[in-house]
């Protein structure tokens, strides 16, 4: 038996440790570390509710979008607003070119030099290792300039967020009540044309280079599985949401309750054991814990870890009939020769990624197209006595909750369970393991399996930083 | 990197977001693959050695690269730091098991200079903010704390615009270390960041006949919906942000003072217009 410690955790978001036991050439057990606390929550008690607005952005650099959206559909719930139907329309316009940004920057700069050899991509960007690796030189010549395209790429789809948003990262607009701004027809044809092109690179390099992956790579669909999937779901409009919510609990789709959500921290550097409801949780840090191993916590959703994240999105989007999804997930899964029950895989969340970006790419589109630039974009808002909200929303990489309790018009509580807290979370009071040690243990390795567990922990797009706040 | 006798560089990240490193990807002209391919002046370029969220090597590899650092290039590269530094306990932020703290104080010992990339590594930012949970200070702090006397650059913002870290970048290349007289009192090069929003503001206008904007998504001076751009030292007006398709103000969002020491408790509650009294402090400080 060998152990290994993968720390850090590098093309990840933020500080990850990752433990794995091999023995007889299979992951006998792992466990993922979060390593480093800030404490953001219990910086925002006694806040402004509004400043809750632009510092739970701050939770991550990678997906602002992520938690400014939670937090606003938060604070919306706390405030009771409802923001005006152009408000709406521009905050998803917004938070979908975050998504654009995200896959591409996950699938180029992040995953694929999993797979590229040794000395493709140029000094410290090469992986330097060439450990099961399945292009021919031509092909991972051409991937390799696509990373480099890819570069420019994204640095345009954060325009694309910026030009409605602000500024990236860490945008600015979207506020309790809708967004602060209203973009002129110039703007809005800026929009148009950015978005027509990073789709146009999005249909023409990424989604091509993905099938390739996911045909070379065709194993990676049966590794890396994990059985309970979750989704809040995303981008609402007039009461439905483009991505719906919904559980995949042991093999069937159930209706999703938020207050099935519990979070535990028995095995996280916290006092006690947790498993009270969001708005109640008491978790001072305790970094000498006996028995502790992450500062990530332990959600349940009934009692149960569930992965979130594209897999889950795509999931529980075609088991509820949604057809924006339907025609574009059945030629991509067509096309890889996978099925639906291989989402949850390694190869199948960089399949349901891309699948998500043709989609929200043509939601987009007509979003644009609906938006009434005469319209208000936001409502007024005050701050009552005393109240609670909460927000819940999908970050590119999974679902996203915030929650917060006013007293006496300042922030009492406030409470984030991220997407990667879900997935990376550690042992539960019961010991179940966590999504991600899940889809670890029991994969074969052909070595010390590094490479492996490199190539399942990175098909979560981990985001450490909000995994911990 | 692929530059021959490049500024080797080590990008160490700390208790932070990434935020700082995508705002750097975000650079046009030159834009990020030049920063890592080309000569950002004649004759010089960056050789990027650590950088977690860029690099190949994983695990073990990718931990000696940041360990031999110390000892193989001493005196030799410049540490960049993204994020805040936690002191108050080692086990509230480790890299490969080191304590950050540790990590931070020892690669910047052996540093040409430390470049504190965003209002975190700077002045402690967003986790050091009130009451502090993790003791989070800034990289001056820090080497304050330690002793060391490796000189600090700091490029605040959160994050700070990609240009202003290509400007401070280029500046050391240029004319090696800063002479003393080149930064203000916050630690930040005069020549990039010294200027309030306030004085170029494009709606300093709507300031000067008393047009304030009431409510989000309204016209005019933001300064009654709590702007701080009379306090904030920052050439965001000048440059705007993301290729110069928007910036806070522009999208009717007041400026919430992010490049300055003490951001977010200096001018908090961020929506509300300044008291009579933080005006003084502000002042005070300032004089």
């Amino acid at each position: 038996m060998t152990r290994l410690a993968i720390d850090p955790i590098t093309r990840i978001e933020g500080h990850l440790k990752v433990e794995i036991q091999v023995e007889d050439g299979v992951i006998k057990e792992a466990r993922c570390t979060g390593a480093l606390y800030r404490g953001l929550e219990e910086i925002l008690r006694g806040r402004h509710p509004l400043d809750a607005q632009r510092i739970t952005t701050r939770i991550c650099g990678v997906c602002p979008l992520a938690h400014s959206t939670a937090a606003s559909l938060c604070l919306d719930d706390a405030l009771g607003l409802s923001p005006p139907r152009a408000g709406q329309l521009l905050r998803n316009l917004i938070y979908g070119a975050n998504f654009l940004h995200n896959h591409i920057l996950h699938f180029y700069h992040l995953a694929l030099p999993d797979y590229l050899p040794s000395g493709a991509l140029p000094g410290a960007l090469s992986p330097g290792t060439n450990e099961d690796r399945r292009f021919s030189p031509e092909e991972a010549n051409r991937m390799a300039s696509h990373y480099l395209q890819g570069l420019e790429v994204r640095r345009k789809a954060q325009e694309l967020v910026a030009l409605f948003g602000g500024k990236m990262p860490h945008d600015m607009s979207i506020v309790p009540g809708g967004v602060t701004y209203r973009p002129t027809l110039g703007e809005v044809a800026a929009f148009r044309f950015r978005l027509k092109e990073i789709m146009g690179f999005i249909e023409a390099s990424y989604i091509p280079d993905l099938l390739l992956l996911a045909e070379r790579y065709h194993d990676y669909f049966q590794i890396g599985t994990v059985e309970n999937l979750l989704a809040y779901g995303c981008f609402p409009l007039e009461g439905e949401k483009l991505f719906p919510a919904g559980v995949f609990l042991n093999g069937g789709v159930v209706d999703f309750d938020p207050g099935e959500i519990r979070e535990g921290f028995s095995h996280s550097w916290y006092q006690g054991d947790g498993h009270q409801p969001p708005w109640e949780e008491e978790a001072p840090p305790a970094p000498d814990k006996p028995g502790g191993y992450s500062w990530i916590k332990a959600p349940r959703y009934r009692g149960e870890p569930c992965e979130v994240g594209p897999a889950a999105r795509v999931a529980v989007a075609l088991a509820r009939g949604r057809e924006e999804l339907k025609e574009i997930a059945r030629d991509l899964l067509r096309e890889a020769e996978a099925s639906l029950g291989e989402l949850s895989s390694a190869m199948g969340r960089h399949l349901s990624r891309g699948i998500e970006a043709l989609v929200i790419g043509r939601a987009m589109e007509g979003w644009l197209s609906q938006l009434d630039l005469s319209a208000p974009v936001a409502t007024e808002y005050r701050i009552p006595e005393g109240a609670r909200g909460q927000g819940l929303s999908e970050a590119p990489r999974g679902a996203v909750g915030h929650w917060l309790e006013i007293r006496g018009k300042k922030i009492a509580r406030y409470q984030v369970i991220a997407p990667t807290t879900w997935n990376a979370s550690p042992r539960d009071a019961e010991g179940v393991p966590g999504p991600m040690e899940q889809a670890l243990q029991g994969t074969k390795v052909a070595r010390d399996g590094a490479l492996e567990a490199g190539r399942i922990v990175r098909s979560f797009d981990p985001c450490l930083a909000c995994a911990v706040q | 990197m692929a530059t021959n006798g490049g500024q080797k560089v080590v990008w160490f990240q700390a208790a932070g977001c990434t935020g700082c490193s995508v705002s750097l990807m975000n650079a046009a002209y030159p834009d990020i693959k030049n920063l890592l391919l080309d000569e950002l002046v004649p004759g010089k370029g960056i050789s990027l050695l650590f950088h977690a969220t860029l690099m190949g090597p994983t695990g073990r590899p990718a931990l000696e690269v940041l360990e031999r650092a110390p000892a193989q290039a001493a005196g030799d590269y410049i540490l960049v730091v993204e994020g805040a530094i936690p002191t108050a306990h080692p086990n509230f932020g480790r890299v490969g098991e080191v304590p950050m703290a540790e990590r931070a104080a020892e690669l910047a010992r052996k540093a040409i200079a430390v470049l504190a990339v965003g209002s975190c590594a700077s002045y402690g930012g967003i986790p050091a903010g009130a009451p502090n949970p993790t003791g989070c200070v800034g990289m001056r702090e820090l080497l304050r704390k330690e002793g060391a006397d490796t000189p600090v650059v700091n490029v605040p913002g959160c994050p700070p615009h990609p240009r202003w870290f290509v400007e401070t970048v280029v500046t050391l290349l240029t004319g090696g270390l800063p002479r003393p007289e080149d930064s203000d009192e916050a630690g930040r090069l005069k020549a990039v960041y010294q200027g309030l929003v306030h004085e170029h503001c494009p709606r300093r206008p709507d300031f000067d006949v008393d047009r304030f904007a009431p409510a989000f998504g309204s016209q005019g001076c933001l300064y009654e919906l709590g702007c701080k751009g009379p306090f904030t030292n920052a050439a965001c007006p000048e440059h705007a942000w993301n290729s110069g398709v928007n910036w806070c103000i522009r999208a009717n969002h007041p400026c919430i003072g992010c490049t300055e020491p003490d951001f977010p408790d200096n001018f908090a509650p961020m929506f509300r217009k300044l008291s009579l009294e933080q005006e003084l402090d502000t002042y005070r400080r300032e004089k």
